[in-house]
């Protein structure tokens, strides 16, 4: 019918879900709105003025229609709200088991982290069938991920990590857009996201292997910007030990308790003294202006990787890519906490 | 009637009182003043407009073809601040309100009348400054002026365009004081708050709306400046500030605006349904509670512009609920204004033609409202041009309908000639036509995923989008037509008399265009409004 209706059929699991919600309201609203536009039309004909004189009967209300009209409204409004809300729900928490990807935007491209240390540009290869959990920030100005065959969308902020997820159900090439208005290119900020079928995303995989993984790059950044020094992994250090910090509550000096993730991991770095551990002063260096948004991501995906215990991993990043999509259990990346991240690296 | 057309001597009324431009500048008539506003606004209007249609040409083809993206960036920044701020928000308050709120409640002038020239030579200066940053090289920000791009990123002359808002504000927060301080003040005696027509209503629950959220948009624009300028951090994360808190700040200004600009467009046509329909307004008690409760849920609903911006799952359920409760006296009003037409007399004349086609048009954007109300639809349609469509549906459908509708109705009154009817008619035809032809086609590439502020896009959404072009050009004509008949008809047109449309209202009892002082004698109200019913009276005794 139109060109393009093609392009934007529901190609995730929420999309089907989303579509269901959005038609059930263009039938409703639609139905009423039509109602409404022909009453008004009838009224305006069947009541068209016969003769300059013409006086009609003078109604003034009637309470009875007025509560009619404000309550009937208010359910179905109600009803809109429910399922707007639960679908949102959805939109917006992640499965567990999601994979995940990091995400840096800059003024006009989308770089796209994958744990294993592939990096690209303005494309994001993802395996149907399995959700994806997106760790954004920005370098700069706000942007705004959407890729309308998902129907997604989620603000990337500057100085803050913002996460959207999706599970791909029909292999394609699907548009990546920015819709936050971001300058002089913004319309230029578009890119392609590939939902492939297990087998060729196993193939892509097995193609231009990284230098080394995410974490393992990020671990090498741990002992150069000396983060080592102080963050010791047997509790001894002057600062907080990390090991199994990810998701898990910490207590602060001002008594509050948060959850540290990934946010809460970049703030430390970049402005320790936002959020000081109880039992610690603030002794830590202001990171802001030393370490980039690309070493940060590799900073975070260190930090959530170092399980309980040095050499063992947290379930979100070990269970990213199963074997079965031909990653062989690889030999874990160098040094003491034992990363094996970049077992989804085929050799 | 005739017999008047037929006297030699000139009657004495607030157009011929006072000769020269000077007699113009330093008036202090709350009539002459709106004819001041009349024309200001009506000539951003037009420059407004011109930008509108630069960038739907631009948008012909896929690749940017007429513009480079910065100067197409440039149209739809100057094309939404203007919009917005020098035409939808005084468009008509200052023009219809600014005339007839005095004269509807019987009062010989508003409250301050020297604050009311005041706030025209402020809203001009806002407007000269920000002209001047549209002809130094203009603005790129979006009329929105997100940060940190604003501040950090941009080198147009954002300052500039943001001081001429600055500016312009204090002129909607005098007229604003102006007008609450003359319906609580200056009311005729018998002039009780539920014999007020709605249209003094609707102005009261706008003025509010103005006095209360101004300030706000001064606050976070000068912050805005201030962060600009002198690299304070507040709004960029690189100095230290929150990029979001900028966007809570502008939304709480900016969502009341949307009522700011929406309510007087509802004031406009529940005066012309009534007459129209030679019937009361249905349901006016609920009519006037549904805009108190307008202008009091719409302070609590901004957070809805912000569903994909990092909100907590629990704040944006708090905001998609409370945006569906302020939809609700909205559609109250629509059932109202559909059930006054209902066993009426209705006349098709151009002011109650607009009038229906406001309740079509604003029906079809209220109802897309609901769409994005609900958080899960948002997600997707939000930032697309379905909020582009939904969003013009709301102002131009809405409110310049309202505009249009409002100007021809009260035209008789103001200039004291008739405008051509059947020439209005075919234009208010064309506008409905050419409107619809250019936002519809947007819903739908709001939904195909097309974002706005795009200067090129993908080649599958060119369809759509040569389609709405085709329809602005369609709608530009809709909007020259009246502005040519009427002017023609301020010399031309014939005497209109006192009350052409036999509507009720103090307004109507007086001559057109009325005397200096509004009424010969001081009038008392000992009745409803809407009283048609007095026509019966009339019709005997004559």
């Amino acid at each position: 019918m139109i060109p393009g209706l093609l392009l934007v059929a529901p190609a995730s699991a929420i999309a089907v879900e989303y579509d269901w919600l959005f038609w059930s309201l263009v039938v409703v609203c639609g139905g009423v709105a039509l109602a409404i536009a022909v009453f008004v039309v009838w009224s305006a004909i069947h009541f068209h003025r016969r003769s300059e004189n013409e006086l009609p009967p003078q109604i003034k209300g009637s309470l009875k229609l007025e509560v009619t009209w404000t309550v009937i409204p208010l359910i179905i409004f109600l009803g809109m709200f429910g399922w707007g809300a639960s679908l949102y729900f959805e939109i917006e928490r992640p499965p567990a088991n999601a994979t995940e990807v990091y995400i840096v935007a800059r003024q006009w491209m989308w770089k796209a982290q994958y744990l294993d240390g592939r990096r690209e540009i303005d494309e994001l290869h993802v395996p149907i069938g399995r959700p994806i959990k997106l760790i954004m920030t920005s370098q700069d100005v706000i942007h705004s991920f959407f890729v309308p065959a998902f129907r997604v969308k989620q603000d990337v902020l500057p100085n803050r990590y913002t996460t959207v997820w999706f599970q791909a159900s029909k292999p394609g090439k699907y548009h990546l857009f920015c819709a936050e208005y971001c300058g002089a290119k913004h319309s230029g900020m578009i890119g392609y996201v590939y939902a492939m079928e297990p087998r060729q995303y196993a193939l892509w995989l097995s193609q231009g292997a990284a230098e080394g993984s995410l974490a393992s790059t990020g671990e090498k950044m741990f002992h150069q910007f000396g983060c080592a020094n102080c963050h010791h992994f047997d509790g001894q250090g002057p600062c907080p030990d990390l090991k199994g910090l990810y998701r898990r509550p910490v207590l602060l000096t001002t008594g509050q308790t948060v959850i540290a993730d990934e946010s809460y991991i970049r703030e430390s770095i970049v402005d320790p003294a936002a959020k000081i551990v109880a039992g610690f002063s603030n002794v830590m260096p202001v990171f802001k202006n030393l370490v980039t948004e690309d070493q940060l991501v590799e900073l975070v995906a260190y930090i959530k990787a170092i399980g309980p215990e040095p050499g063992t991993q947290q379930p979100s990043s070990a269970g990213s890519v199963p074997a079965s999509y031909g990653g062989q259990p690889g030999i874990s990346g160098s040094g003491p906490a034992g990363i094996s991240t970049d077992q989804n690296r085929a050799h | 009637m005739a017999t008047v057309a037929e006297t030699p001597a000139v009657e004495r009324n607030y157009l011929n009182q006072g000769e020269g431009i000077l007699s113009w500048l330093f008036t202090l008539d709350h009539k002459r003043i709106a004819i001041l506003y009349l024309v200001s606004v009506t000539m951003f209007f037009f420059l407004g407009g011109l930008f509108a249609l630069l960038m739907r040409l631009e948008l012909l083809a896929p690749r940017a073809w007429l513009f480079n993206p910065e100067d197409y960036n440039k149209l739809f920044s100057m094309h939404g601040i203007i919009m917005v701020w020098f035409f939808l928000i005084p468009s008509i308050p200052t023009t219809l309100g600014n005339f007839f709120i005095p004269m509807m409640i019987g009062a010989k002038d508003l409250a301050f009348p020297k604050l009311n020239l005041l706030s025209w030579y402020i809203f001009m200066f806002g407007g000269l400054v920000t002209v001047f940053a549209l002809i130094r090289g203009g603005v790129d920000t979006g009329w929105t002026f997100y940060t940190p791009l604003s501040t950090t990123y941009l080198n147009t002359y954002v300052t500039a365009a943001a001081a001429g808002v600055f500016i312009a504000g204090f002129s909607s927060i005098l007229t604003g004081l102006n007008f609450i301080a003359t319906i609580h003040g200056m009311r005729a005696p018998g002039m009780t708050w539920f014999r007020l027509p709605m249209f003094i209503w609707t102005h009261y629950a706008t003025s509010l709306v103005l006095v209360l959220a101004t300030p706000v948009l001064a606050v976070t624009l000068l912050m805005m400046g201030v962060e600009r300028v002198f690299h304070v951090g507040i709004f960029d994360p690189a100095l230290g500030g929150d990029p979001v808190l900028f966007q809570h700040m502008f939304w709480f200004y900016s969502h009341p605006a949307v009522y700011i600009m929406v309510l007087p467009g509802m004031a406009v046509i529940s005066e012309i349904i009534p007459t129209f329909s030679r019937k009361p307004l249905f349901g006016y008690d609920f009519v006037a509670y549904a805009s108190m409760a307008i202008a009091a849920i719409g302070f609590l609903v901004w957070g809805h512009h912000m569903f994909v911006a990092g909100l907590s799952v629990y704040s944006a359920m708090a905001f998609s609920f409370l945006s569906y409760l302020v939809a609700v006296p909205s559609a109250i009003k629509v059932f109202n204004w559909s059930a006054t037409m209902y066993k009426g007399a209705i006349s098709w004349d151009t002011p109650m033609l607009y009038a229906i086609g406001f309740l079509g048009l604003f029906t079809i954007g209220g109802m897309t409202g609901l769409f994005l109300a609900a958080l899960g639809i948002d997600v997707h349609v939000t930032d697309t041009y379905f909020v582009i469509a939904h969003f013009h549906y709301i102002m131009v459908g809405g409110t310049v309908m309202a505009f249009l509708g409002g100007i021809h109705y009260f035209w008789p009154k103001i200039t004291g000639r008739l405008y051509p009817e059947g020439l209005a008619r075919l234009s208010a035809l064309i506008v409905f036509v050419g409107f619809n032809l250019t936002f519809f086609p947007q819903f739908v590439l709001g939904y195909l995923g097309m974002p706005r502020r795009y200067a090129a896009y993908p080649a599958e959404f060119q369809m759509l989008n040569v389609l709405s072009t085709a329809g602005a050009s369609i709608l530009g004509v809709g909007y020259i037509f009246p502005l040519c008949y009427l002017l023609w008809s301020w010399k031309y047109g014939k005497k209109a008399g006192p009350n052409p449309w036999r509507a009720t209202g103090l307004e109507w009892t007086t001559a057109s265009p009325p005397p200096k002082d509004n009424f010969e004698v001081s009038p008392v109200v000992d009745g409803p409004p809407y009283d048609f019913g007095r026509m019966r009276e009339e019709l005997h005794l004559g």
